[in-house]
Parts: C-alpha cells; sequence; structure tokens
C-alpha cells in the first residue's frame, strides 16, 4: 500500500491511498468508529480522505491520527485483498444485509440505446450488468443525498453526454465513467441516463435526510413496465 | 411572515430585502457524508466580531446583506451591530457607527446603504435572528438549498432572546480593501499539477462577475498544467473554504462557505483563513494578487 498525508492549509490534510476501499477503510477508522478531538469533517473522494480541523492548533494531533490510521490499516491481515474486491472489513459472503439498499428502477433512460451503443451490449444485458452487481457508495458531492456508486460492472463504463442535459428529474438513473448515481433532485447534468426509481434520495424529514452514505451498498432491482 | 413564533422577543420586519440578503451562522459542518457542505457566514471573521460586539455567542445566526439595501422595521427594542463590508445605515433617518453596537427602538426603521468598499455587510442582532435550524445550522446554503430561503420585501423575522451583555463600545477594526487586495496563500496538495506556482502568484488577477458565495473566479492570464498532467483527470476529492482550484480553462477559483463537497478539478493552493475572509468581501472587477507564505505545519 502506497499512502501519502498531503498539507492543504492551516486547517486540514488530505490522505491519499491506492483505492477506494482503503479510503473507506480510514473513514471508519477516523471518523465512524470514532472521532479525534478537533475534527470537524471527514470527506471521502475516490483516492482521498480529506480531513477538516476546527482549528489550525489541532491539525498536528490530526496528522499523526492520519499516520497511526494507515500503520493500522497496513497491518490488517488480507488487507490486498480486500483493496482489491473493495469490501472493506467483511467479505461478500457474510455481509450484513442492513448495509445494502435495495433501489427500484424503471430502466426507461433516454440514453438506454446510446449506452447499449457504447458497451457494445444489448439493452437487456446492459440492464443485466446494473441489476447483476452490488455497488458500493464511495464518497458523496454534487448535491444533498447523490452518492458515487462504485464496484459495478466494468463493461458499463461509459464516457459522460457530450453535452450536459440543462434539466435531469429528480429520481434519473445515470451512468459516467465507471460510476452510477442517481440524482437527488431535478438539477442540469451530463450523465448518460439509464432509467429512474420513485424512491426519495434525499428527505430533510429523514434521519438521515440522505439515503445512500459512504460504506452502503446499492442492489438495483428492475421494475417491469407493466408495473 | 416565516415567523410564527408567538413567544419571539422581538420581530424584524423586513420593509425591502436588498439584492440579496441571507440568514447565515457558522453554518453545518461535518456532514460530508450525507453530500452536505457547511455553509455560514462567508466572511467569519466579520460575522465572529458582531457576536462579540453584542457579548453572545456565534451560535447566534445574522443577516449577510450583499451590496447593501436592506430596511427593517423593528417590533421590540432591539440591539444590533455592522461589521463587514462599511455601508452607510441609518436608523430613522440618523446615521448609526460601523463596528459598534447601537439601539434601534419598537417601530424604527434600519436602513444599510450600498457598502463603500467591500460586499457583504453583517447585520449582527442581540438574541440572534431566529429562523427554524435545518441540519444543526439556520444558514442558506445557496448551492444545495438547504436552510432558509433567502429575505423577501413583507417577510417578518423573530429575534431570539438574548444572552449577554453587550461590552464593547466599539471595535478598531480595518474595513475591507476597496483597491487591490494582496491574499495569503500555501501550496495546496495539487500544487504539483501547476507547471509553475509562481505563475499563480505573478498574474494580475481580476475578480470575474460571476463569483459568489460559492467561490471567486478569477480572471486574467490563463495558467498552463505541468507536463505529464496536461489532459489528465483527477479523481475526485474533498474541498475546504480556501481551496483554489484549477478548472480546465486555466482561471483560477478560490472556493467559499458554499462551496461542493467534493470536486474533480487540482486545488493547487490552499487561502489563509484570514484571506478567506477577505475574498469573501471581493466585488466584481476588484484587482488580486495572490502571496505564496510558508506553511506554518
Amino acid at each position: 500500500m502506497t499512502s501519502r498525508v498531503l498539507a492543504y492549509g492551516e486547517q486540514a490534510v488530505i490522505v491519499e491511498v491506492d483505492s477506494l476501499a482503503e479510503v473507506l477503510a480510514l473513514h471508519r477508522l477516523l471518523w465512524v468508529h470514532e472521532r479525534a478531538p478537533g475534527l470537524v469533517d471527514a470527506v471521502t473522494g475516490a483516492r482521498t480522505l480529506l480531513l477538516v480541523c476546527d482549528a489550525p492548533s489541532a491539525l498536528a494531533g490530526i496528522r499523526s491520527r492520519a499516520h497511526a490510521a494507515l500503520r493500522e490499516l497496513a497491518a490488517m491481515p488480507g488487507h490486498a485483498e480486500r483493496a482489491d474486491h473493495a469490501s472493506g472489513d467483511r467479505s461478500p459472503d457474510n455481509e450484513s444485509p442492513e448495509d445494502v439498499v435495495e433501489v427500484e428502477v424503471r430502466y426507461d433512460g433516454p440514453d438506454l440505446a446510446e449506452v447499449a451503443a457504447l458497451t457494445g451490449l444489448t439493452v437487456d444485458e446492459v440492464v443485466g450488468a446494473h441489476t447483476g452487481r452490488l455497488w458500493q457508495v464511495g464518497f458523496a458531492g454534487f448535491a444533498p443525498g447523490f452518492a458515487y456508486l462504485v464496484d459495478g460492472d466494468p463493461r458499463l463504463a461509459v464516457p459522460r453526454r457530450a453535452t450536459p442535459r440543462t434539466s435531469v428529474p429528480a429520481g434519473a438513473v445515470g451512468l459516467a465513467g465507471a460510476f452510477s448515481g442517481i440524482y437527488p433532485r431535478a438539477s442540469p447534468g451530463g450523465w448518460q441516463l439509464i432509467g429512474h426509481t420513485d424512491m426519495a434520495l434525499w428527505d430533510l424529514d429523514r434521519d438521515p435526510p440522505a439515503l445512500l452514505q459512504p460504506g452502503l451498498r446499492v442492489r438495483f432491482v428492475a421494475l417491469e413496465d407493466h408495473q | 411572515m416565516r415567523a410564527g413564533d408567538h413567544a419571539a422577543y422581538a420581530r424584524l420586519e423586513v420593509v425591502a430585502a436588498g439584492p440579496l440578503t441571507l440568514v447565515e451562522d457558522l453554518g453545518r459542518p461535518g456532514l460530508a457524508a450525507l453530500g452536505v457542505g457547511p455553509s455560514g457566514a462567508a466572511d467569519r471573521g466579520s460575522f465572529a466580531l458582531g457576536a462579540r460586539l453584542l457579548g453572545q455567542p456565534t451560535d447566534r445566526a445574522a443577516l449577510e446583506v450583499h451590496h447593501g439595501g436592506l430596511t427593517l422595521r423593528a417590533h421590540g427594542s432591539v440591539t444590533m451591530t455592522l461589521t463587514g463590508a462599511p455601508a452607510p445605515t441609518t436608523v430613522d433617518g440618523t446615521a448609526v457607527g460601523y463596528a459598534a453596537p447601537f439601539l434601534v427602538r419598537d417601530g424604527s426603521v434600519l436602513q444599510v446603504g450600498r457598502p463603500t468598499s467591500g460586499l457583504r455587510t453583517y447585520v449582527s442582532v442581540r438574541g440572534g435572528i431566529d429562523v427554524p435550524v435545518v441540519l444543526g445550522s439556520r444558514s442558506y446554503d445557496t448551492l444545495s438549498g438547504i436552510g432558509p430561503r433567502p429575505l423577501e420585501d413583507g417577510d417578518v423575522l423573530a429575534v431570539g432572546q438574548p444572552l449577554g451583555e453587550p461590552i464593547v463600545d466599539v471595535a478598531p477594526v480595518a474595513p475591507p480593501a476597496s483597491g487591490l487586495v494582496t491574499l495569503e496563500l500555501t501550496r495546496g496538495p495539487r500544487g504539483d499539477w501547476l507547471a509553475d506556482l509562481t505563475a499563480l502568484t505573478d498574474t494580475p488577477w481580476q475578480v470575474d462577475a460571476r463569483s459568489d458565495r460559492v467561490g471567486v473566479r478569477l480572471d486574467g492570464a490563463a495558467l498552463t498544467r505541468a507536463a505529464g498532467f496536461e489532459g489528465l483527470e483527477l479523481p475526485s476529492e474533498g474541498l475546504v473554504q480556501g481551496a483554489v482550484q484549477l478548472p480546465a480553462d486555466g482561471r483560477p477559483v478560490l472556493f467559499l462557505a458554499d462551496h461542493p463537497v467534493t470536486g474533480g478539478y487540482p486545488v493547487v493552493a490552499v487561502l489563509s483563513s484570514r484571506s478567506v475572509d477577505a475574498a469573501a468581501q471581493l466585488v466584481a472587477g476588484q484587482a488580486v494578487r495572490l502571496r505564496q507564505v510558508s506553511s506554518r505545519s
């Protein structure tokens, strides 16, 4: 495992590792399980964990916590194998069902045929590939409740649309690069849209308001047209 | 009416909301996992000074007034103070001071004019603006739309129960500069993506009119990426206030309070927190220089 702790101004450092699995493992160690004094947020990225402090005086302590967590991570048995499978500290056969969110999708997106053409798959094969694997929530961004989903079928990697749409409806399910994602609310967007869900990705009256959070997994379930 | 709270200590009637007036406090940090950014007052130093002048904790929300233009009528007597961008302000036509608490009596009218320098004037009220808390904060996040919407003419704002006593008569603070502003920065995590960091500090920049609470866009000669980094895509990573991002067009963006949680362009430098406050007071067309200082960590 190669890792770096990079300076990020007076009140933050960013930890860079090899894989999203390691990012999520660090996130669990430094934020979910226990929070170091002075740490106000931990932001997961594709290869990085940003650690934000409440004051410049807390930075040295957070930096040593980051190094300690990296040592702990490197010492975990089976570390490399887990990194390859991006499955954190649970193996696929004994994952807890509460960590899996099922999202029902009607595969009727305007870019479904385009995605099929780009991937060389049939439309049915695209749907099969999208529903056939457990995706993992990697990191948030773009809008409240928007989650970048990773670990999908590699055949589904497609470029963004050359021209973004000025309006994508809430619940639209899209693909971009190796990611899948669901628009929590109507917004402009450049992802290839393959379907839509009626589930609320973001609801301020729910705790937590975001349906999908880092570490959770997602299983897409195809709804039939007549349903 | 936006405040139905009959127990309100006092109320402020919004006679004129001005171009953009928002309720802000210190924001809602710690929610990146939900995709929610920190938001809060863009110029945190000025916001905190307002709280200090009123002798109250910084968890009380204030009004962030962009370009002035705010007129309020008090229902009940309230103590207020102005910090941030100095704007000629009157109570019933009589001028009031800057960075000094003053009383607005029941029925009196406060008028905030256009700032003589800077962009954002903070109108802090003893007791705080009492709007409903959303995810731990009363701040409006212009990027996500979370929190109380911008003020509109005719709104009525509740004022919270005062806590503490004003103990400072006036604070000797330097208001935001109207001419050239120099911002201090340190090398960022992706400083190596820039061919030459001194190009960032040698270039004269101007504030682009598209700047907002998300970020200040700088206009000037486009910067080029280092050899080997042209056309590369950076995997998305976390952002902070003050992150200096270099988008594809080569013109830096200085992120402010309503920045997105993550971004896919390299952060080549990071502003000092004092310079983040100064950046939040820049107006369109203003001249900016960036200066590298040594990192303390």
